[in-house]
């Protein structure tokens, strides 16, 4: 089995689900109109994700190879669901603003991937691992890209007012087209240092 | 409420793709030429719309009278991705053009969140069995409009020069952007 602290390391830095594998988008630029509702996100997939590899991975004898898919996603819904209970219960302001993107967390295509690419050919605690280096990656990048929209569009970091009052406010930062323009310049700085090193 | 409206708001107001943000994995990954963002759009537009009148029947006819409506996200997706399978070995079948003009595209749509969002959204709406289908008629109408409009720009865009940082996913992101900008200026036209 391959060093855990390596396996995380590959998920934050190397293999960054959302700026060098380029997957699940749709709550990447859903979600991050603040930095809190970033993590939140992200630390939700990350929940569903690591207990989705574990399981994926105990049963990787068993399912046929067959139908892996369908048993994946019903592991994957099944987690997907307990979280959205869990968040109601105990987090319903968060629950409320990231609405209908927690049950679309069984189309994340982070989840699947990491189900079929990893967690069905390794062990269960590598498979543990592998799921909170991927989620850790994935909330980071969602951390970041909320921080700079409510900076940019609000004037706001973690909901604290950081902005003189006097200062303009770029509103087009939390709508929708902030979004698209944030991930891109972001995507753009990383691929300016990976040229440079190249 | 009109139904018109419904079917309007879903293609320009509610754009799935510019203003929420679902279906942004096909819409990034299959618009590099016009005519297979055309085969898309209409596989997304065909499978949507069985999609939505399938999951209010099992919602309303399975979920409900059992009671177990808490487990409609492991139904609804095991609902798309085996009717997503059964679209396909149909058309085979029956409709071999039309398979011809949509078959690639069909397994994409699996991972399409739109397909699951638009069941989900028309089950938390209560919006009737009529509803429902516009409802996802229009949403998936929307999200072709959004994809071949995006597709014919990124076409013009392959020939031009980008700065190097940009080259690839920034550029199409921006080009997204702008689009999403000049369909916010639907946004407040038709009041749901």
């Amino acid at each position: 089995m391959a060093n855990p602290i390596t396996i995380i390391k590959n998920g934050i830095i190397d293999e960054n689900p959302t700026f060098i594998q380029v997957i699940g988008m749709c709550p990447t630029l859903a979600v991050t109109s603040s930095a809190i509702n970033g993590i939140g996100m992200g630390l939700s997939t990350t929940a569903v994700l690591v207990f989705a590899n574990i399981f994926v991975s105990l049963l990787r004898k068993i399912i046929p190879d067959t139908v892996r898919i369908p048993c994946f996603i019903v592991v994957i819904a099944t987690f997907v669901t307990i979280i959205e209970f869990l968040l109601k219960a105990y987090l319903p302001a968060l629950n409320a603003s990231l609405g209908l993107y927690i049950p679309l967390i069984v189309v994340n295509c982070i989840i699947l991937a990491r189900a079929e690419a990893f967690a069905s050919k390794n062990g269960p605690v590598a498979s543990a691992f592998d799921g909170i280096g991927m989620g850790l990656g994935f909330t980071f990048a969602l951390g970041l890209l909320g921080l700079i929209r409510e900076f940019i569009g609000a004037g706001t970091a973690f909901d604290m007012t950081v902005l003189p009052e006097a200062f303009p406010r770029t509103l087009l930062f939390v709508m929708a087209p902030g979004g698209f323009f944030t991930l891109a310049l972001v995507m753009a700085v990383i691929n300016s240092i990976r040229n440079k090193k190249a | 409420m009109n139904l018109i409206l419904l079917v309007l708001a879903g293609i320009f107001v509610n754009n799935y793709v510019l203003s929420q943000f679902l279906g942004i994995c096909p819409f990034l990954g299959v618009s590099k030429k016009v005519d297979t963002a055309a085969g898309m759009g209409m596989a997304v537009i065909f499978v949507m719309a069985l999609a939505a009148a399938a999951a209010w029947l099992v919602y309303n006819l399975i979920l409900v009278p059992l009671n177990i409506t808490f487990l409609y996200n492991i139904a609804f997706i095991l609902l798309i991705a085996s009717l997503v399978q059964f679209v396909e070995m149909f058309l085979k079948k029956s409709a071999p053009a039309l398979y011809q003009a949509l078959g690639v595209f069909l397994p994409l749509i699996t991972t399409n969140c739109a397909v699951l969002g638009v069941a989900v959204t028309n089950m938390q709406k209560g919006y009737n069995f009529i509803e429902s289908v516009l409802n996802a008629v229009g949403g998936a109408a929307g999200f072709a409009l959004a994809i071949v409009l995006f597709a014919g720009i990124r076409e013009r865009i392959a020939d031009n020069d980008t700065p190097k940082a940009f080259d690839g996913f920034p550029m199409a992101l921006i080009t997204a952007g702008l689009m999403s900008i000049a369909f916010l200026g639907f946004s407040g036209l038709i009041k749901l």
